[in-house]
């Protein structure tokens, strides 16, 4: 009772934070304020999803449930590669920022 | 031959990883993953940059923890900054010089730094004319105020860049 109490808040929490990420993909002024979306508030809310379906399976089923620790790690060490790869497409492609782009990295 | 016993961490991950892709710990699963992560790691060491070995397991831990918590509350931020309509966003850029040299550990923290409270990193670049890494990082508010960029350069660099340093010494 307890848990499914505590998986449904976890799912709800995570896909609140689902959607504010699809939110922020909307509402934010450029490419590159984007970018934040994906990195952050959708972590959380696959996070709190993969705790839920972790505690859930753990407890419905037997033995412990631990794809969800895999999925976890997986997500952490490609989100930031495939934001920092969209980032530096963008600098190449000279895409519209709101902030100065110091001339470093510039592309001539 | 025996390659991967000169890498005992990382067939120990693969063999870690195996067993919990199938889900079991049983002595057939633990006798093939085993074999796998042997059979890999000796494959591919050869592939592989030469690094060094992170050092102090408590260090490690306690930046995975901290990373962990900062993670929380950078959704919790990002968040409200997109839901706040009255708001307006102030992004800005900032070069920070690196003072970390190992190439996995400047990783680390490159994505350390995408992943916590309103930054991600965009880009890394080395000048022809110092020895310096710049990681180009993106803020995504904030830029208003007075010394921002000095500001989160610093703070970037005390809070990741410095336990960074002590775990690659």
């Amino acid at each position: 009772m307890l848990i499914d109490l505590l998986v449904s808040a976890l799912v709800l929490l995570g896909a609140a934070f689902a959607l504010i990420g699809s939110i922020g993909l909307v509402r934010l002024p450029d490419f590159f304020t984007r970018l934040h979306g994906p990195t952050k508030a959708t972590t959380l809310g696959i996070g709190a999803m993969l705790v839920a379906s972790s505690l859930y399976f753990s407890t419905q089923s037997e033995g412990l449930a631990l794809h969800e620790l895999l999925i976890t790690v997986f997500l952490f060490m490609t989100a930031p590669v495939s934001a920092n790869l969209l980032a530096k497409a963008a600098l190449h492609l000279r895409v519209r920022s709101i902030a100065a782009i110091p001339r470093a990295f510039r592309d001539s | 031959m025996m390659t991967w016993l000169r890498f005992p961490l990382t067939t120990l991950a693969l063999l870690a990883l195996w067993l919990l892709l199938v889900g079991s710990v049983e002595p057939g699963q633990v006798l093939l993953g085993a074999l796998l992560a042997a059979l890999i790691t000796g494959g591919t060491a050869g592939f592989w940059p030469r690094r060094r070995r992170p050092g102090r397991p408590w260090l490690i831990l306690r930046y995975l923890w901290r990373l962990a918590l900062d993670i929380l509350t950078a959704n919790v931020r990002v968040a409200v900054l997109v839901l706040d309509r009255r708001r307006r966003p102030r992004p800005f850029f900032v070069e920070l010089p690196l003072a970390l040299e190992d190439p996995f550990a400047i990783y680390l923290f490159a994505s350390t730094v995408s992943l916590t409270p309103g930054t991600v990193s965009a880009d890394l670049r080395r000048p022809a004319d110092d020895g310096r890494t710049l990681l180009l990082v993106h803020s995504l508010d904030g830029g208003d105020a007075e010394g921002a960029s000095e500001r989160l350069c610093r703070d970037l660099k005390q809070r990741y860049e410095q336990p960074l340093m002590e775990i690659f010494r």
